[in-house]
């Protein structure tokens, strides 16, 4: 028996998702601006819940009202989803996302009161992603698409589509980390270029495969083209981000046009890997595995 | 299928534990702490045979044009500065005389060591410029921060071989008095909320060190005789070093010449 769908969890799912990804704005708004530090107490701010919005305030404090906003709304959906949903993985699902956005609101305190080191810029930067795309899966999980019956498809290729789709966030989720480690001034840019030729290679294996196997499915084949248009997007901005930051290196303070172009990059590499995220769903959703494949026939069989 | 994504669940939750715990290793600590630096009998240098060691730093090219700062972001920022304010990053007059180039004695001390002299050094924050733009102190010597403007700053000393301190400073607010006891060139302070303000503050075990004026002079005084490399640092040009030696009571001239285009000579 296929789940209920509640139209009013999933736009909620969608809403904080939106949201999430506002607060990926407003985080790397923070770190553009050079601004992690303006505030030096957590969880308040100059020991009031409203500081003085100037300067380098006004992109922390900001970041910190729209995460604890965040975390609200965060709160709301697992008590949705838990007392709504009768499926007990996503119940549990969004409770880890509940999880993780603690887990997020602790590093940040931490990435400011360990004064930005111990990796846990990097840490929180990545953690990010991990919980943005756990929300877009929620939104995803609760759709009527989701819990209607879709015609499966058949997977005679190898690697099998799963394990690649997986691959493919892997590769994409290693980079994230790479361009977190380098704009938090961990480690040196080359890792980054090098995570980009390998994301290069595997989306585009991964859209290849996509479309020789599954050129009929409408569903794939939009979220494939999305994929490789988000990634063309976003590797065009990695130049110019990278440009912006070598014509303003020599500035006394953050540049315009560096502080637009990085945020860009950054956020449209949350986009990316949520749309990587996707794949490996809808990977999964359409495309039964191996063990699953041969039942669905036996089934089949059977009725017939 | 929904087995399926109840592992596929699980092992996001594995790799999301993993992934909390692995910024535990990946970067060493940088902080060391202000401990106490371990007590050596102090052996002055002979007062009577002291010399000193004079001289002039300049810029060997074209002199940068200074640039504005945009301080737009603080309307207190902004009104102390009506006719706008330059980066204090390179400071030079139309010869090329460098200002705030620390210029210190690197090697030939041996095992000497100095006692602390007890006054603090002054950095102010006034018109959301740190004041001065370079402070060289000893080991032990206290430097009081102070904001003497109308808005809020932060005050992060982003040390290397100190503890690294970050504390807010509102208008008014008591002076944070820090002592550095580790030699470090150059410790960068900086305030967040104002991302342009940044000075630099020079630590030293001895107290052979200066701090080049506006017309490009510097004096390093009462050194004893002896051997001794000279190095001069610029935040932007980076270093220079020269070999002196200097005999009893004798003063010797030193001339730096930074080149923009390609750092140090």
């Amino acid at each position: 028996m296929s789940p209920r769908y509640h139209a009013g969890l999933h736009r909620y799912a969608i809403f904080v998702a939106v949201c999430t990804f506002l607060l990926l704005i407003a985080g790397a708004l923070v770190t553009s601006n050079d601004a992690a530090l303006s505030v030096p107490d957590w969880p308040l701010s100059y020991g009031t819940l409203t500081p003085p919005m100037v300067g380098g305030i006004v992109y922390e404090h900001s970041h910190r009202v729209i995460a604890a906003t965040v975390g609200l709304f965060t709160i709301i959906l697992a008590v949705w989803t838990w007392t709504a949903e009768e499926r007990r993985w996503l119940r549990w699902l969004s409770l880890a996302a509940l999880g993780a956005v603690i887990a997020q609101g602790i590093l940040g305190g931490l990435t400011v009161m360990l004064n930005l080191h111990y990796g846990m810029p990097v840490a929180h930067a990545c953690l990010a992603q991990i919980f943005f795309g756990t929300v877009v899966g929620i939104a995803l999980f609760t759709s009527r698409w989701w819990i209607t019956t879709q015609p499966q498809l058949t997977d005679i290729g190898s690697p099998s589509v799963h394990r690649l789709a997986l691959f493919n966030a892997g590769v994409i989720f290693v980079q994230v980390i790479f361009g977190a480690g380098f704009r938090h001034r961990d480690i040196p840019i080359w890792p980054h270029v090098v995570g980009a030729f390998a994301v290069t290679a595997t989306v585009t294996w991964t859209a290849i495969v996509l479309r020789r196997r599954f050129s009929a499915s409408r569903q794939i084949s939009r979220v494939r083209l999305l994929l490789h248009s988000i990634f063309g997007v976003q590797f065009v901005l990695g130049l110019a981000a990278w440009w912006s930051r070598l014509t303003t290196a020599d500035a006394p303070q953050p540049m315009l046009r560096m502080i637009v172009l990085t945020v860009t990059h950054t956020v449209a590499g949350a986009l990316t890997f949520a749309c990587a995220v996707a794949v490996v769903l809808l990977c999964y959703r359409l495309v039964p595995r191996g063990g699953e494949a041969v039942e669905a026939r036996r089934a089949e069989a059977a009725l017939s | 299928m929904h087995r399926n994504i109840d592992r596929l669940g699980i092992a996001l939750a594995c790799c999301g534990g993993l992934f909390l715990v692995l910024p535990g290793c990946a970067q060493k600590a940088e902080v060391t702490g202000n401990r106490p630096t371990p007590a050596a009998a102090a052996s002055p240098a002979d007062p009577v045979g002291a010399g000193a060691i004079r001289g002039s730093v300049r810029i060997d090219g074209p002199v940068p044009k200074p640039r504005a700062l945009k301080m737009t972001t603080d309307p207190a920022c902004t009104a102390a500065h009506p006719e706008g304010f330059a980066s204090q990053e390179v400071v030079a007059d139309a010869s090329g005389n460098l200002a705030n180039v620390i210029v210190y004695v690197k090697e030939g001390l041996g095992n000497r060591t100095f006692d602390a002299p007890k006054t603090a050094l002054e950095l102010d924050q006034q018109g959301c410029v740190y004041v001065p733009h370079v402070v060289a102190l000893m080991t032990g010597q206290p430097l009081r921060v102070k904001n003497s403007d109308r808005t809020l700053h932060n005050v992060h000393s982003a040390s290397k071989n100190n503890r690294e301190w970050n504390r807010s400073q509102t208008p008014g607010a008591p002076i944070i008095e820090e002592v550095f006891s580790h030699e470090e060139l150059a410790i960068a302070m900086k305030c967040n909320v104002h991302p342009w303000m940044k000075s630099y503050v020079a630590v030293f075990q001895h107290p052979y060190f200066a701090v080049s004026g506006a017309n490009g002079s510097f004096e390093i005084k009462n050194l004893p005789p002896g051997t001794y490399t000279i190095e001069a640092w610029h935040e932007k040009y980076g270093t220079l070093r020269q070999t002196v030696t200097l005999g009893a009571k004798e003063a010797k001239s030193l001339s730096f010449a930074f080149r923009p285009a390609t750092g140090g000579n």
